[in-house]
C-alpha cells in the first residue's frame, strides 16, 4: 500500500549517525535495548507545518544502511534463488533492499498477483529443485490470502519460507491502513499447519531465527515455517554499535530408521513371498528414486508408486502401479515408505447413506511403515489418515532409511531366495507388460471423440515431448494418471505430485514455480491444467509472461468442478430426485471461458479452443516451439469430464 | 468442494465381483430401447459426468467402461439400482426403466474401437 513520504517519516525514527559504515556485517556491536530510540520531531503530516517548514538540520531523513539490509544479508545467506510476492508496504524495507541492495539477484524478485500464487510457486519450485522459494507477505491480508497454499504445502511436506511483514508497536504505525494491517501474532492463523513461527525483536534475533527456521524447514518431515518481520526492524538504520552477524546454517541430518528395525523389517521383506513396497511422498531428491529401484531389484518385488512424487520408474517391470490392489491383497508383507493414506490404500470404501470400509489385505500380512510424519503431528487439522496397524512403524525419513534397509536385505538372501526372488521379477515383468497393454487398450475408447478424451490429449501431449528433457509437473489426478499409465518417466523431475490438501488453485502457480526451478536446467516444463483451477488465480499466467518462464501449460478444459458434479449426483440421487440439475452452481459454462484469449490478455502465446482431436498434435507442436523460445505458452484443449 | 475424492474408487473390481451381474451375463436380449435418445439422455441426465461421453469410463472416478457395455441389461439395470460398489443409486423415481433401455441401446450402438496396439500414438 503506498504511503507519502510524510507518512513515512511520522512513523520511521532513525538513530543519528546511525549510517556510517555496516559494510562488515559480522563485528557490529549491538544488543537490544541499542536499538534506535524513538524521536518524534517530525511534525505530524498533512499539518500546514509539516508542508511549509524548513526542517531542522539536527534532523536525519536519510540512512544508508537499514535492519532490511541486514535481513536481506541473511536471505542471501540461505541460498533462495528467487523471492515470490505481492508487494505490500509492510515489507517494504526488505522490498526495497532486496531490489536495490541486494542486487535483485539471489534472491530476485518475482512478482505474483496473489499471495496464494507466491506460496503454490515456492510449493511447485521446491518440488523440483529440492531447496524453498522465500515468500513475503502482508502478516495480515497477505497471510489470509496464502493461507489455502500454506496448507496445501503442510500436507504435501513442503518447506516453504514465509516472511511476513508487521509493525509490533502501535505507535509506530501511520492511521489508518497500518492498523489494519497490523496484528498481535502474525503466525497464528497458520501456525495450526506451519512447523515453526517466530517473531524477531532485534536483528540478532532475526538472524538467528531466520538460520534456524531454514534449518527447521528442511529436517524431515520438510514443512512451512514463518518468520515475522518487523517494521521498524525493517526500517531502522542499524545501529553503530550493532552486534549482528549472520549465524552458520547447519543442516540436520534427515532421521534415519534405528538399526534393530531395519534388520527385522529386513528379515521379513527377505522371508515374504510377495511382499510390496508402496511409496508416496518416498524421494525427495533424485537419490531417493535410485534407493527405492535399488531395494526393489534387490528384492525383485512389486512396487506401487502413489505418486506423491517421481518415486519409481513407471516401465520398469517392478512398477504395479496400475494393478495396486491385486498385488496389496496378495502380500504378505507391505512395506509404507512415507505413505500418506496407507489405510486408503489398503482398505476399500464405500460412499453410501452408510459409509464403510473393508480391508483389502490379508489378515495375516505384516505392515511396515517408515515415515517422518510420525514424528510431526497436530491436533486440529486432519491430514494424518486413519491410525496404521503397523508391525513396524519407524518414525524416520524414508529416503534415509533406503540405503541400510537394501543393505540389509542384501546381507540376510540366501541363494535360495535370490533365485526365489528372480522367479518372483519374471512373474512381475509379465504382469506389468499385461498391465501397460490393458491401459494402452482402455486409451482406445473414445480416441476420436470430440470433446477429446483425456487419454487422447496425454498422448498427444506425449507425442511430442517424448524427445525432449521434459518435466511434467502439474498433478494427472483428474487425467486418470494417463501419464504414469502410458509414458516413460524414469527421471526424478518428471513428476512432482500434487496439492498435498486438494486445495484447489494449487495447479497453476506450482506449475509456474516448477518451472521457474526447471529454466536454468534448460528443460522442458509442461503442465495439464484444469480449467476450474486456473481461475482461481489467474493472473499466475501473467507472472510466467512477465518473467519468462517457459511453461506449456495444455488446459483441460471440461467446463466444470466435475469433482463436485460428481458430488452433488450422489446426493441428489440418494434423496431419489434426479441428477438433471446438478449442474447449478458446478459448471463453468454459460459463457464458456476463452483459456486462449486469457493468456493473450497476460503476455502469454494461447491457442484454442480445440475440440478435434485431430487438430491438436499440430497446435502443441507450434506452443512447443514457443516454450523453447523460453517464452510460456497455453493451448486450451476441451475434454471429456475425466 | 475441495475434497479428495478416494470415493470411486475400486468400482471395476467391485463391479466385476457382484454376483448379481455376473449372473446376468448370459445372451438375454434387453428390452427395446431408443439410442438416439439414450445418447441424449446419457449426456444431459450426467451418466458421462463419471463414466464419459462415450462410456469409455475413467480410472479416477473409479467408473467402469460402459460403452459398449459389458453386462448384460438385467445387470445393467442391476447395477444402476442397486450398485454395490460407490456408484449412486438410481431409483425408477430417478429415472425409469424405458429411459435406462434407451441409454443402454445407446451405449450398445458405440463399436468397439481399434485395439491400443494398433494405434501408433499408444505405442510410443
Amino acid at each position: 500500500m503506498p504511503k507519502s513520504p510524510k507518512q513515512v517519516l511520522d512513523r520511521r525514527n532513525f538513530l543519528k549517525g546511525a549510517a556510517a559504515g555496516a559494510a562488515a556485517l559480522a563485528a557490529v556491536p549491538a544488543t537490544v535495548a541499542a536499538q534506535p530510540e524513538l524521536k518524534r520531531s517530525v511534525p505530524p503530516a498533512m499539518s500546514p507545518a509539516a508542508e511549509t517548514e524548513v526542517p531542522t538540520g539536527a534532523e536525519v531523513l536519510t540512512a544508508d544502511r537499514t535492519g532490511s539490509d541486514y535481513m536481506v544479508d541473511v536471505i542471501k545467506s540461505l541460498g533462495f534463488e528467487y523471492v515470490c510476492a505481492n508487494p505490500g508496504s509492510s515489507f517494504r524495507g526488505i522490498h526495497e533492499s532486496i531490489i536495490n541492495y541486494g542486487g535483485n539477484k539471489a534472491p530476485e524478485f518475482i512478482t505474483c498477483c496473489h499471495e496464494e500464487s507466491s506460496i503454490a510457486m515456492a510449493h511447485g519450485y521446491y518440488k523440483v529443485e529440492g531447496k524453498p522459494l522465500a515468500v513475503l507477505a502482508h502478516g495480515t491480508v497477505g497471510v489470509q490470502h496464502a493461507a489455502m497454499a500454506i496448507y496445501n504445502a503442510y500436507c504435501d511436506r513442503v518447506p516453504i519460507y514465509l516472511i511476513l511483514g508487521n509493525i509490533i508497536d502501535e505507535t509506530k504505525r501511520a492511521p489508518g491502513v497500518e492498523w489494519f494491517h497490523s496484528v498481535q501474532d502474525a503466525a497464528a492463523m497458520v501456525r495450526d499447519f506451519t512447523k515453526w513461527d517466530d517473531l524477531p525483536i532485534s536483528l540478532e534475533h532475526f538472524g538467528e531465527s531466520s538460520v534456524r527456521a531454514y534449518k527447521i524447514a528442511m529436517t524431515p518431515p520438510t514443512l512451512p515455517v514463518v518468520i515475522v518481520a518487523d517494521g521498524e526492524l525493517q526500517e531502522n538504520a542499524i545501529s553503530s554499535d550493532a552486534k549482528i552477524r549472520i549465524p552458520k546454517l547447519t543442516n540436520e541430518m534427515p532421521p534415519v530408521g534405528d538399526s534393530g528395525s531395519v534388520n527385522e523389517a529386513a528379515r521379513l521383506l527377505v522371508a515374504a513371498e510377495n511382499p510390496v513396497i508402496i511409496a508416496d511422498r518416498t524421494a525427495r531428491t533424485p537419490a531417493g528414486l535410485a534407493c527405492l529401484v535399488d531395494l526393489a531389484e534387490s528384492l525383485q518385488c512389486a512396487v506401487v508408486d502413489q505418486a506423491g512424487r517421481m518415486n519409481f520408474p513407471t516401465r520398469h517391470p517392478l512398477n504395479q502401479s496400475d494393478r495396486a490392489r491385486n498385488v496389496i491383497s496378495d502380500a504378505d508383507v507391505i512395506l509404507g515408505l512415507d505413505v500418506a493414506d496407507l489405510y486408503g490404500i489398503t482398505h476399500s470404501y464405500r460412499d453410501q447413506i452408510e459409509r464403510t470400509s473393508k480391508s483389502g489385505t490379508k489378515p495375516t500380512a505384516k505392515i511396515i511403515t517408515i515415515s517422518s510424519d510420525d514424528l510431526f503431528i497436530k491436533a486440529n487439522y486432519q491430514d494424518f489418515q486413519r491410525y496404521n496397524e503397523a508391525d513396524i512403524a519407524m518414525a524416520a525419513d524414508s529416503q534415509a532409511t533406503l540405503p541400510s534397509l537394501t543393505e540389509a536385505v542384501r546381507r540376510l538372501t540366501t541363494d535360495d531366495r535370490k533365485r526365489a526372488f528372480q522367479d518372483r521379477g519374471v512373474r512381475l515383468k509379465a504382469s506389468h507388460q499385461q498391465a501397460l497393454e490393458r491401459s494402452r487398450d482402455a486409451a482406445a475408447f473414445a480416441w476420436d471423440a470430440s470433446p477429446i478424451s483425456t487419454a487422447r490429449m496425454c498422448m498427444e501431449l506425449w507425442g511430442q515431448i517424448q524427445d525432449e528433457d521434459w518435466s511434467l509437473v502439474g498433478a494427472t489426478t483428474f487425467v486418470n494418471k494417463w501419464p504414469q499409465r502410458l509414458w516413460n518417466f524414469d527421471k526424478h523431475y518428471q513428476y512432482i505430485g500434487g496439492a498435498g490438501g486438494y486445495g484447489i488453485g494449487y495447479n497453476a502457480p506450482a506449475a509456474t514455480g516448477a518451472a521457474l526451478a526447471n529454466r536454468k536446467h534448460g528443460r522442458l516444463t509442461v503442465n495439464i491444467q484444469c480449467d476450474g483451477d486456473l481461475m482461481f488465480a489467474p493472473g499466475i499466467l501473467w507472472t510466467a509472461a512477465h518473467h519468462k518462464i517457459p511453461v506449456l501449460h495444455v488446459m483441460h478444459n471440461n467446463r466444470a468442478y466435475h469433482q463436485e458434479v460428481m458430488q452433488v449426483q450422489i446426493m441428489a440421487d440418494r434423496h431419489s430426485r434426479g441428477i438433471s440439475n446438478c449442474g447449478t452452481g458446478t459448471t463453468i459454462t454459460g459463457p464458456d471461458i476463452s483459456y486462449a484469449k486469457l493468456a493473450e490478455s497476460m503476455g502469454m502465446y494461447g491457442e484454442g479452443p480445440i475440440s478435434d482431436p485431430n487438430d491438436l498434435g499440430p497446435v502443441l507442436k507450434r506452443a512447443i516451439e514457443v516454450v523453447k523460445r523460453g517464452e510460456p505458452a497455453l493451448v486450451d484443449v476441451v475434454t471429456q469430464p475425466r | 468442494m475441495k475434497r479428495c475424492m478416494g470415493f470411486f474408487l475400486f468400482i471395476i473390481a467391485v463391479m466385476f465381483s457382484c454376483p448379481g451381474a455376473r449372473a446376468q451375463q448370459s445372451a438375454d436380449a434387453p428390452p427395446a430401447g431408443n439410442a438416439q435418445n439414450g445418447k441424449k439422455l446419457f449426456n444431459t441426465v450426467g451418466c458421462y459426468e463419471c463414466h464419459g461421453r462415450q462410456g469409455q469410463g475413467a480410472a479416477q472416478t473409479g467408473a467402469v467402461r460402459i460403452g459398449p457395455p459389458l453386462l448384460s441389461f438385467d445387470g445393467f439395470l442391476g447395477m444402476v439400482r442397486k450398485p454395490l460398489n460407490n456408484m449412486p443409486p438410481y431409483s425408477a423415481k430417478a429415472i425409469s426403466d424405458q429411459d435406462l433401455a434407451d441409454i443402454y441401446a445407446y451405449l450398445k450402438s458405440i463399436p468397439m474401437p481399434s485395439k491400443g496396439k494398433d494405434i501408433p500414438l499408444l505405442n510410443k
